[in-house]
This record gives C-alpha cells, sequence and structure tokens, in this order.
C-alpha cells in the first residue's frame, strides 16, 4: 500500500514529519517497507531561466543556450530539446547532480566543441513523469535560482505493508484513523454529502446470488465527460503506483486507495437490459480488464447483463464495458460480496488485483452508501452529468460483533497494564464502543476482530509494544533437565561420529527429479508433487542416496579426488490410510580415492586405491555401533537391490528379515545414471528399524573385572568351498565352545597354489580365555578338536 | 710372577684394540675360558703352599677382575657403536608428509540446531518433530486459516494429488508449526517445546530457497504473557549470539495462529559493511532486521489442540534455522547449504568435537 504525505495530511490533521510518522506505522503494526522522497534527489536542480537561444556550430540539432540562475553570471549550455527557446524557464541540472533516471552525474563538459556547464532536464529524466519531447517548461513567474526541490515541495511517499487481517487500512483513511489513535493527529471527518437523484435509475439492478453478492447498490450518471483527471487526483493515484487512466476511473481508484472501497463504472451504452449479480454459467467466460480471457465455473458470481457477463464480481471487470474517453452515461457498481467466494474465485482463476484483495479481507460492509456519495459527488465535480436515484438490491451483513472484555486481560495475556482509561480512549479512537461492563462493540470496518485477544492486541499495539516488560519464564528447580529422546540422542552420536570418521555432512534436497526418485523406489509408491517448482524437485526421496550420488557427482566433476559424504535425514514412504510414512536414514557415498598415491611404498604400493565395498562395510558397521545396533549378532546377507553390484554388496540384517543396513559398489548401471565414472562405494543405515538399546535407564554397568589369568591364541586354517561365506565359518567355530573361545577372527583367505579348485583356504586365530585355571595339553587338544568339529559341519577340513 | 703382569698387560691391550664383538668374545675366551690363562693360574692356585696362596692369590683374582672389567666396557662400548650406526642408517626424512586422516564435518544446519536445543534445554523445552507430508488440517485449518484465508495463498504450498484416509490435502508443511497442534495432542499441557525442522515452499531466488530449516517453539501453561515471551526471546538469543547487547525490537504484527501477533526485530551494527547482531537498531551506525515472528497463541488454536483456552495460553515464535547460522556464522548463500560441496562443507562446517555445552559456550569460534 503506498500514498504520499499529502494524500494522508488530506484527511490526517497532524504536524508529524514522515519520519515520525513512519516510526509509528511500524510500531502500530502498518510495517513502512520504505519512504521516499523524490525530491530529495532534486537538491542540485535549479530553477533557470534562458536568456538566449542560438544555434551550435557544429550540429543542426543542437543549440547553444545562456542561461541566467538569478546571480548575474549566465552560465553556458548545450541543449537538444526542440521547445528550448529564449525566455523560458525550466531546470537545470548542475555539475555534481546525479540524474535520477539513469544515476548519471552531470559534468562540465565540451559538447561538439561547445562547452556545457549543465543540461536542461526533461520530466523523464528527473523521475517526475513520462514526457521526454522537450525540456520541462515551468511558469514564467518561478523563481529563477531557487532549488527545484524546494519549488516541487517534499512530499514523501510511504510504502506499507498491511498484513492480511487489516483490510480497513487498506485504504489511506483506515491508516489515518490508526495514527489519530495513536496521537499522531486528528482524523479528518469524511465530508460526502449524498447526492439526491434527479430521476429513477433507469437500469434495473439486483441480485440473483445473494450468497455470494448480498448487497449490490447502483446508479446511473448520464452526461458526463470522460477526460483526463485533474493534477491533485493524478498526483494521487501516481504517488499509490497506479497509472491515471481516465477520470472516471481514476476516481473509482482514489476511492479504493483512499478508503478501501472498491467500485466499478460501466459504460451504459455497453449494457443491455438488467445488470444482475448471478452465478456463473457452464461454460461463460469473461475477457478482463487485463486482456485475459477467463472461463467461468457455476460457484463464482459474476455481473451480468442480457448479453452476458461483464465483470468477474469483486475481482476484476470487463474489457467490453468499461469507461472510455467516449463515454457518456455510467453506471455505478458499489456492491458487498461474501468474502470467502471471491477468494475462491481468485485463487481457481489465479487472478490477482486490488479489488479482490480488499473483498476477499472483507471491506466495511457499511461503507456503501458513504462510497455511492463520494463516487458521486467526484464524478458531478470532475466530469459533470446528472445523477439518478440510487437502486439498493439486496442487504450488506451489517451486524456488529459484540466482544466480552475484561480490561485486566490487557496485563495477563498482553503483558503490560494499561489503565482502564486509556484502554477506553484508545478503542474509541479505533472506532470501537465500549459499554459500562466492557462490552466491546466491534467497528464494521474490522472484520478481524471477534475475541477478547484481539482486544488486547489493538489496546497495546497502540499503547506500544516497547511497554512490555520482559518476564523471566517460571524455572524448574535445580539444573535443566535432559530433554533429547532416544531416537534424538543416537541421531546426534551418528552426525558427530561420522564427522569424526571422515565424512562430511550434507543436506540435499528431499524432493528429487523422477528419474532419481524411481531408480530408488525399489516397488514403493512414491509421493510426486502436484506443483513442482521445477522437474528436478518433483518427487520425495525414497532413500538418501540418490541426493548423495548427485552431490558426490559434482564434487568430482569440480576435481575433488576423494569424496566422503554423508547425510542423517528422512526417507519418504506411504503409511496407512494415506499419511506420510516418514524414516530417519542415514546414507554415505565414498567416491574417488580411498587412499592416494604417496611416497610410502608400504601402502598400496605408493599407488593410490579407490573406495571398494570394504571402506563401506566398515563405515557401516562403525555407524550401527555407535547406534546402539547389535553389531555381533548381524548377519551379512545378499539381496542389497538391484542399485549395487550383485557380487560386492549386502545387506546386515538381525534375523532373515530385519534389515538394519545396505551397503556395497554401486551397480556401474546406476553410477553411468547418475553420471558418476569409476567405482562408488555407498551404505545406507535404516535408523528405524535398529532397535532401542537394552538395559538402557540404568548408569550402573553390568559387572565385569579382567580376567586374572592369561588367554591362548591358537591359529587354524581350513580348507572349505569357495561359496561358504568366512562369517559362517567364523560363527560355528566360535560356537564351538561358548564359555572358553572369547575371540575368533579370519586373518588370511587364500585361493590358488595347494588348495583344489573351487575351494579356498581360511586361516582363522582362536582366542582361549581360561576361568578357573590355565589350560593343560588335554584341554587344549579337546577346544582344538572341538573348533576343528564344528568347522567339519560346514564342510572345513583341517589343512595339516 | 712376571707371566701373569705380561699376560694381563696383553690381553689387556689385545681387549683396546678389539674392533668388535667377536673378537672381545674371543680375547675373553683365551683368558677366561676353560683353557684360558685367567683360568689356569686360578687353577694351580689348588697346588699352592698356604703361604703362596696368600700371595698369589689376590694378584690372580685382580687380575682376573681387571680383564673381566675390561672386556665388559670395551663390549659395551662397541655394542654402543653399532647401535649408533645402525640408528643413523635408518634415519628418514620427517618432513615427509604422515599419513593423512580425512577431516570430517557436522553440518551448519545441524550444528545450529544442536545449539538451539542446548539452549532451549536450560530454559525447560524438548524437541518435538512432525512429518513434514502434512494434511492440510494439520498445516493450515488447526492454525486458524481455514479454506479461504488469504494467509494461505501467502504460503507458495507444494501440494500432492492425494488425500490421506479423512478426506484431507496432503502437502509439504510450509512451516514447523503443525508441531504445536501435534504437540498439544500428544502430550497436553503444560507444555515447553522447540521443533527444528525442514519446511517448504514454492520459492526460489537468491535469498529463497523450495526447502529450508524452520525452528518453532511453543509454550502453554498457566498465566503466560507476552513478557514471558519477550523475555524468552532475549534470552535466548543472547544465549545464541553470545552477547548481552541484544536488542530486540517487537511490532504488532499478524499470524492467523497467534493473537496478539509479534514481529520481533533485532538490532544490529554495520561492522565493515557487515551486519553485526548486537546494539539498538536506532543507532548510528545500526538498524533493525527482522529475525522472529511469535505471538499469544490464539484461542482457536490451542482448542484445536484439544485444551481448554479458558485454562490454558501460551506463547509460540518461530525463526528460520539457516538464516540464524548465516547471521552467527557470516555464510551470505542460501543456496550453497544444501549443494553438498565438500570444499564448503569443509569451510563451513563443525568439527565432530565442537558439540555444544552450555559450559563451553553454545557457540564455535572462527
Amino acid at each position: 500500500m503506498k500514498f504520499s504525505l499529502s494524500w494522508l495530511k488530506s484527511v490526517l490533521d497532524t504536524k508529524a514529519d514522515a519520519r515520525q510518522i513512519a516510526e509509528k506505522l511500524t510500531s502500530l503494526g502498518l510495517e513502512i517497507e520504505s519512504v521516499e522522497d523524490a525530491s530529495a534527489a532534486l537538491t542540485k536542480f535549479r530553477i533557470a531561466r534562458v536568456l538566449t537561444a542560438e544555434k551550435h556550430p557544429q550540429a543542426d540539432k543542437l543549440q547553444v543556450l545562456s542561461v541566467d540562475l538569478g546571480d548575474g553570471s549566465p552560465l553556458q549550455v548545450v541543449c537538444g530539446a526542440p521547445n528550448a527557446r529564449a525566455g523560458l524557464v525550466g531546470v537545470l541540472g548542475l555539475p555534481g547532480a546525479v540524474v535520477p533516471a539513469n544515476g548519471m552525474e552531470l559534468r562540465k563538459s565540451a559538447i561538439r566543441g561547445v562547452e556545457s556547464n549543465g543540461m536542461m532536464c526533461s520530466t523523464r529524466e528527473l523521475c517526475l513523469g513520462e514526457d521526454h519531447d522537450g525540456i520541462i517548461e515551468l511558469p514564467a513567474d518561478a523563481p529563477v535560482g531557487t532549488s527545484f526541490a524546494d519549488y516541487l515541495g517534499s512530499d514523501p511517499v510511504f510504502d506499507v505493508a498491511i498484513t492480511p487481517n487489516r483490510p480497513d487500512c487498506m485504504g489511506v483513511y483506515g491508516i489515518a484513523r490508526d495514527l489519530a489513535a495513536a496521537g499522531l493527529g486528528v482524523l479528518k471527518p469524511i465530508t460526502a454529502v449524498p447526492v439526491a437523484g434527479s430521476f429513477a435509475c433507469p437500469v434495473e439492478v439486483r441480485t440473483d446470488d445473494p450468497e455470494g453478492c448480498p448487497a449490490f447498490y447502483g446508479r446511473v450518471i448520464r452526461g458526463v465527460k470522460n477526460g483526463p483527471s485533474p493534477q491533485w487526483l493524478q498526483d494521487f493515484l501516481k504517488s499509490a503506483g497506479q497509472r491515471p487512466i481516465s477520470a472516471l476511473v481514476d476516481i473509482t481508484n482514489f476511492v479504493m486507495l483512499g478508503y478501501g472501497r472498491p467500485a466499478h463504472a460501466y459504460d451504459l451504452a455497453r449494457l443491455t437490459g438488467a445488470v444482475v449479480a448471478r452465478k456463473a454459467r457452464e461454460g461463460e467466460t469473461c475477457l478482463a480488464l487485463n486482456g485475459k480471457e477467463y472461463a467461468l465455473q457455476p460457484f463464482m458470481t459474476v455481473i451480468a447483463d442480457d448479453s452476458g457477463v461483464h465483470d468477474i464480481a469483486g475481482i476484476m471487470g470487463g474489457e467490453h464495458s468499461g469507461c472510455t474517453e467516449e463515454t457518456r452515461d455510467v453506471l455505478l457498481e458499489v456492491a458487498y460480496f461474501d468474502p470467502p467466494s471471491i477468494a475462491r474465485t481468485g485463487q481457481a482463476l489465479a487472478l490477482a488485483s486490488d479489488a479482490r484483495g480488499r473483498f476477499e479481507r472483507g471491506v466495511d460492509p457499511a461503507f456503501l452508501d458513504t462510497g455511492m456519495d463520494l463516487l458521486t459527488s467526484l464524478i458531478l465535480d470532475i466530469c459533470g452529468g446528472e445523477a439518478s436515484e440510487v437502486v439498493r438490491a439486496g442487504q450488506p451483513p451489517l451486524t456488529r460483533r459484540t466482544v466480552a472484555y475484561d480490561p485486566a486481560l490487557a496485563g495477563t495475556l498482553g503483558g503490560v497494564d494499561v489503565g482502564a482509561g486509556e484502554q477506553k480512549r484508545i478503542l474509541a479512537a479505533l472506532g470501537f464502543a465500549v459499554a459500562e461492563d466492557w462490552t466491546v462493540t466491534v467497528p464494521t470496518w474490522r472484520p478481524d476482530v471477534d475475541g477478547a485477544p484481539d482486544i488486547v492486541e489493538e489496546v497495546i499495539r497502540v499503547h506500544g509494544l516497547d511497554a512490555v516488560p520482559s518476564t523471566p519464564l517460571p524455572r524448574a528447580d535445580g539444573v535443566a533437565r535432559p530433554t533429547a529422546t532416544a531416537a534424538q540422542m543416537t541421531e546426534r552420536r551418528l552426525r558427530r561420529a561420522a564427522a569424526a570418521r571422515g565424512l562430511h555432512e550434507a543436506v540435499t534436497w528431499s524432493f528429487l527429479p523422477e528419474r532419481e526418485a524411481a531408480h530408488f523406489a525399489d516397488g514403493q509408491p512414491l509421493w510426486t508433487l502436484a506443483n513442482p517448482i521445477s522437474e528436478d524437485l518433483k518427487v520425495m526421496r525414497p532413500s538418501l542416496l540418490p541426493g548423495l550420488l548427485v552431490a558426490a557427482q559434482r564434487n568430482l566433476h569440480r576435481g575433488a579426488s576423494a569424496v566422503r559424504l554423508f547425510e542423517i535425514g528422512r526417507r519418504y514412504l506411504r503409511g496407512e490410510g494415506g499419511a506420510s510414512d516418514e524414516k530417519p536414514s542415514l546414507a554415505v557415498v565414498l567416491a574417488g580415492d580411498a587412499v592416494p598415491r604417496g611416497w610410502d611404498a608400504r601402502v598400496n604400493g605408493g599407488k593410490a586405491r579407490a573406495f571398494d565395498a570394504f571402506d563401506a562395510k566398515a563405515e557401516t558397521l562403525a555407524l550401527l555401533a555407535e547406534a546402539g545396533a547389535p553389531v555381533d549378532n548381524l548377519q551379512v546377507m545378499g539381496e542389497a537391490g538391484a542399485q549395487f553390484h550383485p557380487g560386492q554388496s549386502a545387506t546386515l540384517r538381525l534375523g532373515p528379515k530385519q534389515v538394519l543396513a545396505r551397503f556395497g559398489m554401486l551397480h556401474p548401471a546406476t553410477a553411468k545414471a547418475f553420471d558418476l565414472d569409476g567405482p562408488v562405494a555407498v551404505a545406507e543405515l535404516f535408523l528405524d528399524r535398529i532397535p532401542a538399546r537394552k538395559g538402557a535407564g540404568t548408569f550402573a554397568r553390568s559387572h565385569f573385572a579382567p580376567p586374572a589369568l592369561q588367554a591362548v591364541k591358537r591359529d587354524f586354517a581350513f580348507l572349505v568351498d569357495a561359496g561358504v561365506p568366512a562369517a559362517d565359518l567364523l560363527r560355528a567355530v566360535r560356537g564351538a565352545d561358548k564359555q572358553a573361545i572369547v575371540g575368533a577372527r579370519v586373518f588370511d583367505d587364500f585361493r590358488g597354489a595347494g588348495v583344489p579348485e573351487g575351494q579356498k583356504s581360511l586361516a582363522i586365530e582362536i582366542t582361549l580365555q581360561p576361568v578357573e585355571k590355565s589350560f593343560d595339553e588335554a584341554a587344549l587338544k579337546a577346544l582344538s578338536d572341538k573348533v576343528v568339529a564344528a568347522a567339519a559341519k560346514l564342510g572345513g577340513v583341517l589343512r595339516g | 710372577m712376571e707371566n701373569l703382569d705380561q699376560h694381563q698387560a696383553e690381553t689387556l691391550a689385545a681387549i683396546a684394540e678389539a674392533a668388535t664383538v667377536q673378537a672381545i668374545e674371543a680375547i675373553r675366551v683365551s683368558a677366561l675360558g676353560k683353557q684360558g690363562w685367567v683360568s689356569a693360574l686360578l687353577k694351580s692356585l689348588g697346588g699352592m703352599t698356604r703361604e703362596q696362596r696368600h700371595s698369589e692369590g689376590p694378584k690372580i683374582h685382580a687380575a682376573r677382575e681387571a680383564v673381566t672389567a675390561a672386556l665388559s666396557e670395551r663390549k659395551a662400548a662397541l655394542e654402543h657403536a653399532a647401535l649408533e650406526a645402525r640408528l643413523a642408517a635408518e634415519t628418514v626424512d620427517l618432513s615427509l608428509p604422515a599419513s593423512e586422516t580425512p577431516r570430517g564435518s557436522v553440518h551448519p544446519v545441524s550444528q545450529v540446531m544442536d545449539e538451539l536445543a542446548e539452549i532451549f534445554a536450560d530454559m525447560g523445552f524438548a524437541v518435538a518433530s512432525g512429518p513434514e507430508i502434512e494434511d492440510d488440517w494439520h498445516n493450515f485449518t488447526a492454525l486458524n486459516m481455514p479454506e479461504t484465508h488469504p494467509a494461505r495463498a501467502m504460503h507458495d504450498t507444494f501440494y500432492f494429488p492425494d488425500r490421506d484416509a479423512e478426506g484431507r490435502s496432503m502437502l509439504l508443511r510450509t512451516h514447523t508449526s503443525p508441531v504445536q497442534i501435534r504437540a498439544m495432542l500428544d502430550q497436553g499441557a503444560p507444555l515447553r517445546v522447540i521443533a527444528p525442522g525442514r519446511v517448504y515452499r514454492s520459492d526460489s531466488d537468491a535469498t529463497h530457497t523450495p526447502m529450508f530449516h524452520q525452528i518453532e517453539g511453543l509454550v502453554i501453561d498457566k498465566g503466560i504473557h507476552l513478557g514471558h515471551l519477550k523475555w524468552t526471546l532475549e534470552t535466548f538469543l543472547k544465549a545464541f549470539f553470545e552477547r548481552d547487547d541484544i536488542v530486540l525490537r517487537l511490532r504488532p504484527s499478524y499470524f492467523p495462529f497467534t493473537e496478539p501477533s509479534v514481529e520481533v526485530d533485532v538490532g544490529y551494527t554495520l561492522v565493515g559493511g557487515k551486519r553485526v547482531v548486537g546494539g539498538s537498531g536506532d543507532a548510528p551506525d545500526g538498524g533493525w532486521m527482522e529475525v522472529l515472528g511469535s505471538g499469544m497463541v490464539n484461542r482457536k488454536v490451542i482448542a484445536f489442540g484439544g485444551l481448554d483456552p479458558d485454562e490454558w495460553q501460551g506463547f509460540a515464535f518461530g525463526t528460520g534455522v539457516d538464516r540464524l547460522a548465516m547471521l552467527k556464522y557470516g555464510m551470505d548463500d542460501l543456496r550453497a547449504f544444501f549443494d553438498g560441496d565438500a570444499r564448503w562443507l569443509g569451510h563451513y562446517g563443525f568439527g565432530a568435537l565442537d558439540v555444544p555445552t552450555l559450559s563451553g559456550g553454545v557457540g564455535v569460534r572462527a
């Protein structure tokens, strides 16, 4: 909402300056976005009289002027304007002045060899209008030598952000009312005098849609002359950012911007038969004033005559029946439209307008007659003509709301005690009526106020929020209690554990291109946006991997030799009954070199080593352990998914069905789909499936004393089928004697010379822990036999 | 006993000249071994008279000790020299780089969320969460934004074509405020929660991304008023920026879910062209910037949360986590937050051990 200081002063008697007004508006909740003063940019432009104008010796279209600034020493100025002539009083920009239109600083210069000491300016150059056909011509008695800014007078323009609850402030008058209530002046009464009609309204006006259009007032004014509106009106509208069009249109805009009251003027000659507010009919369209054709739906209210729709009611008038220079007779429409209907229609048509903004927030239902009076008198004053009687179809909803209020609420809800007298004064100034018992009657222009808290807001915003003292929240005894949930603690631990392991935490988009999401859908139905901002941000991710792969790809393309990224976030699945099922997940992407080439030949012969599936496994197990998963009990199984290398990927399961994580090398086809060259290792942890840590809740741990006797290590090598997973053999061997065997690890996997085709040799180191007495030879032999027997169950044969 | 003196002198000389441990061993055998001259002399003591033993015994023992000591000393010297030589040969160039351990990082958004959780925990707030794919009842209706409410249109909502079992339109939550409703319905009152998380608006330019992070705060209790809100926000911002000169400016505003509604500006000072939070916005180098939206929870919202608005009242606030991170840690491009550029993460991210604590300070200084 933009308006000039002079417009404001036309309705508010105030001595306050622009800065005071701006500060007060912000403190009232009418937030100032900017205050602009066009004259501030013009202080270096002066009023000057052209004494002589001679033809430029080198150029046909230029003249050399001698220009007087009133100080008796005329300046030479080169000018190209056709209207530059001796005797003209105009505006001279002196060296150092900055031209508002283009930001150029003027300098003393030579134009085609003739010295020029400034520039005579056009209105467009000074941002005062569109005219660029010639230089500004001021009245002959304009005070030569004075600053043009002073001559113009300062008229700052306020730009105020109006919150959606304040339709009353979508007019200058409502803003003035707030300022007056806050002590910044006196609100001037509206001086519209009712104009009696001199003839019956010649058009039938009615509403057939009392729900969408409860009230439709109309009046004809005949014999008008529609031309440019007067300067004051044009200036007001320009300050509001509106282009003056013609007197009739400008007057309706003035009443809308000045009083928040939209209205419409039809060219009567374009109408046939009764003018009716009704619901649109199937298939009807309206060519609106913005030049676009709108297809109407039966829930929309329109204004129509016998020939068809002329107006999308309360939103935009039609091209066909709008006023033009030729208009002689007008029908004025001042109506009340149901705010929700306007909102629905506006949303469905995706059509925003000044009128819609006001009607959908709720215009003052008691202002129809005053609005009609304002419009009529302005039209008669400016365009002449003769007004008919007013036809009033329907009734606006005039019931006034009352609120039971308790002035103590200012303190108990608003946090600041305001005296009862002051509260009454504020409310009265805002148009509220306060009864003896503090029943507050809400003014018709405040559809937003419907409860006591709203009254508190009115009181404290005018009283000043600065006056609200800070009051500490009551605090529980002692130090703060822990508040994080188990899931939150797990995420925090994982995040820092992953970072400690050298991974960078990324935050990637929740939505993906359809192709990337589908690649990781694994047959689940995806969430696809109906109105994505772009095709790249369209489908909710079913996995964190695609987003990280794209990030990894970007890093590699930027020249990174190694990429280690992780993300903790949600994957979006479908739950029961159409609800969302969002699961916490952690994903890791490792691409490029796990170890860079280096000087130390002992490390991979000094060569770089690419990430492999075991790097992914290491991250997976370390992070699962941090999350509290029983990593020693997990089974390494297959079926990681089609996105993975079938021979170099696995799932980690707790029991055969519960997949806690998957990891491995990316399938080359997936890598290609994500434009990744070279092998990529990835891991994905399904945090929702990790069982809660057992025994959590106490601080004391289970009893433990380090064994007094020394542990013994024994090595075994078994020949097994190449297809037997090492983990299976390890688990079997470990289980051979659950008490004595406390550790078992594979330290060799050998195939080749000495090992039969189709088999492999797995070497296992077993740790035996004596409890009461050291193992003697017989005990060790017995344990060894158990180990060999356990291995034999998997076909393992002890190597000699 | 000239023989002894001569032997001893020769042996000691040989020891002194011995160049290797093996040579020392040979000398030891020739002197102290079973066939050695010292051993022979010792054996000869048995055949001597008592007087001879008295006079010869000490000399022979002295010779043995002298030789033993010389052997041991020389051997140690040789071993030492050998070690020195070996160590010298083992010299490596320690200016060569050690093996590199990659350094990971925690994303600024996560770090700031941890900081916020720490600060608010001290004020008794727990962390609540809710779904990001919401229904329009939780996201709008229960927050006092009925279908035709103009504020709905201002939210630039992403919709799904789907409806839930109750026929509610599914959408991406436009704010963290629906967590207010869920927290009230799940936990009842009194209640103090913050709810950080991802939110979505169909908006994209230099300062807006279609996904960003918000944090919501909600207090429901008896006798809670706007003064408590002001204190809470002041206290939070002072703790977050670790500055005592935080000045707030409260402005009346409008949110459908609060009444009265208050927009909160924080004063900043221009330092070298950059905004530094602190000081009054009305100071000569100062200005105000909007940081929080807040207000007293609307009675209708409390009722939608299953509580009696005549019994309970409270306040709510919301702010952008990414923006708080930018203000505190100086990033200037929101879009970089979601790019996953390891260089950016390495620079603006935080160390694994930078865990915010009240005793150590919740912020990490550059």
